[in-house]
């Protein structure tokens, strides 16, 4: 299958931005900041790398993924509705009783949700097994994760960041979601996390820093990964927490707010053009 | 069935030998069993299944709360993970990644734990745990398992093997009687009555289980006609089996290895407040921290060897 191009990529995430917003807008409560953050990652990783198939979610051979920052969920959720693994209509349900679209992810394999998550940290180990798991059964697939700036104030985030790379799981990428926002304030006042590239370094990781909102780096570091022998390797995506909507960027509020009736006016009609 | 009290008691074989012998046994027949240690593998015995099934084992350091997330991983992709470390640090230091990444997606990983209650001995406080049965307990799809005796372990290893989700097994580091005959049938769920009686029943499990059948020789002395019942599934618990036993005795007794809050105890005393109420004594640790010593000092200490658990019962029913 032709892989599509930046452009087409770059559009996919615009859309999925608005799908976000009308999502966590009807929720009425959630996280909006994260998702619009991570969403050029994830939109790269799912829509250019991935070897996925929506019509056989359970294919033994597939390319897994664990949203390790759980809370960035309705990113997921947009993009698994996107590509058929939930239904459509199934969008305003989220943060609702009985839903599928649980606050934070609810393993689903069917619907493409590879493992329950949402306490930060543990993400990283989980995604270990997996790769663990190909070794054992010899075969080819990636472990993908997202991982978090918070979420790496965890000391679990780094027993599994010490056993990727004693375990050589060159099968491991882990993206980071680096916007430097937490729910007190910005990571760097709360419990700095840096230099996030040179504590993974130290630990063995293949690191890659890049821009985390420029498609073209993304498929690049995406790729270069792929070919990464003998260690896992971490893209850290600098990012911009809200991005894509300016009323949000930046602004720590909006880590864990849904937007109002009038923010989601005007967001969407940036997000619009 | 249960090998007649007395016959074999001079047999005796720790919980964790019997759980690492059986393991690597297992591991012939389930190719798709995976073990994990978090370098304890030579207490724990999983440097048995290691030394045949290097390949399936992987020891994860220092390090109990990665372990479980490897495990909630490896079990995500088919695999039966066997995640084996002391029972102080499975279930404590690793417990909310066992709530949230093992429990909640309903994974197949069998947390057996050994170096479980007071028997630790020597090392103290802070390796004895009695606190464990509680918090396993407690967590929703979380199945908990305590083996009497050697036989009994393997049992249940083989009953889990092939139950799907994930559970607890507490297992023992002192060598412990054999009680139970090869020909006994374990079943998750089941409860079992060791030996017959009339006036009081006991509720025990894990390595007191050969001290009761000996208080019960004691209290037998004194006219007191004792059943005592094997609980090795905690949860699920054989309710029916606890509201039979409070309709035909008069006294019941729990005793366990454990904090008498939230364990075996707690868990008959759910039982009765549902169905049948009934006063339960409930013998075990009184809500204090262990100490240093010799198993057999430290079981004497807290009134559980056989003659403590007979006191207690008498002084209590007096």
């Amino acid at each position: 299958m032709k892989k599509p191009s930046v452009a087409q990529l770059e559009e996919i995430a615009r859309q999925l931005r608005i799908d976000i917003l009308k999502m966590v807008h009807h929720a009425k409560c959630g996280h909006t900041g994260g998702p619009l953050s991570c969403i050029d990652l994830l939109t790269a990783l799912y829509f250019y790398q991935m070897n996925i198939d929506p019509k056989n979610p359970l294919s033994p051979d597939r390319d897994r993924f664990v949203l390790s920052a759980g809370h960035t969920a309705p990113a997921l959720y947009a993009i698994l509705m996107r590509l058929g693994y939930i239904p459509k209509e199934e969008i305003f349900t989220l943060r609702k009783l009985g839903s599928v679209l649980q606050g934070h992810p609810k393993m689903h394999p069917e619907m493409g949700i590879e493992m329950s998550t949402g306490s930060l940290g543990q993400g990283m180990s989980i995604s270990n097994g997996m790769a663990l798991a190909a070794r054992v059964d010899q075969k080819n697939y990636r472990v993908y994760s997202l991982e978090s700036d918070g979420g790496s104030q965890e000391g679990m985030m780094w027993e599994g960041a010490m056993a990727a790379a004693f375990y050589k799981l060159d099968n491991r990428c882990a993206l980071l979601d680096y916007n430097n926002v937490q729910i007190d304030g910005f990571v760097s006042d709360v419990m700095d996390v840096a230099p996030l590239d040179k504590k993974f370094e130290s630990f063995g990781w293949n690191v890659i820093v890049i821009d985390g909102h420029k498609m073209a780096e993304i498929v690049c570091a995406l790729d270069e990964a792929q070919k990464v022998k003998g260690k896992p390797t971490v893209i850290i995506g600098k990012t911009i927490l809200g991005k894509g909507v300016s009323l949000f960027e930046n602004k720590p509020k909006y880590h864990g707010v849904a937007p109002t009736d009038d923010e989601l006016e005007v967001a969407l009609k940036e997000l619009n053009g | 069935m249960p090998r007649p009290y007395g016959m074999n008691m001079t047999q005796e074989i720790a919980t964790r030998d019997a759980y690492g012998n059986k393991l690597a046994q297992l591991g012939e027949k389930y190719s798709h069993i995976v073990v994990l240690d978090a370098d304890l593998s030579g207490s724990t015995k999983t440097n048995i299944f290691a030394k045949k099934f290097p390949q399936r084992f992987f020891n994860m350091g220092v390090a109990e709360q990665g372990m479980m997330g490897t495990a909630a991983g490896l079990a995500a992709c088919g695999k039966t993970v066997f995640v084996s470390t002391f029972a102080i640090f499975a279930t404590g230091r690793a417990w909310e990644p066992i709530r949230q990444s093992i429990a909640y997606p309903n994974l197949n990983v069998k947390i057996c734990a050994s170096h479980a209650g007071l028997t630790v001995g020597e090392d103290g406080a802070s390796h004895q745990a009695i606190e464990d049965v509680a918090v396993m307990r407690v967590i929703p799809q979380m199945k908990v398992f305590v083996p009497s005796d050697a036989v009994e372990t393997e049992k249940i290893l083989e009953a889990i093997v092939e139950d799907a989700g994930p559970c607890y097994v507490r297992l023992g580091r002192a060598k412990t009687p054999v009680l139970f005959d090869p020909s006994y049938s374990f079943k998750i769920g089941r409860g079992h009555v060791l030996k017959e009686g009339k006036d009081l029943c006991f509720f025990t499990h894990g390595f007191l289980t050969s001290h009761v059948l000996q208080a019960a020789e004691i209290l037998a002395q004194k006219n007191i006609s004792c059943t005592v019942a094997s609980m090795a599934s905690v949860k699920p618990i054989d309710a029916d089996l606890i509201v039979a036993m409070a309709k035909k005795h008069r006294t019941l007794v729990s005793v366990e290895e454990h904090s008498i809050i939230g364990g075996l105890g707690s868990a008959v005393a759910e039982v009765l407040t549902d169905k049948c109420p009934h006063s339960l004594i409930r013998l075990g640790v009184n809500d204090e921290f262990g100490q240093s010593g010799s198993y057999q000092e430290v079981v004497r200490h807290y009134k559980l060897d056989a003659e403590g658990i007979a006191n207690s019962v008498l002084g209590k029913k007096a």
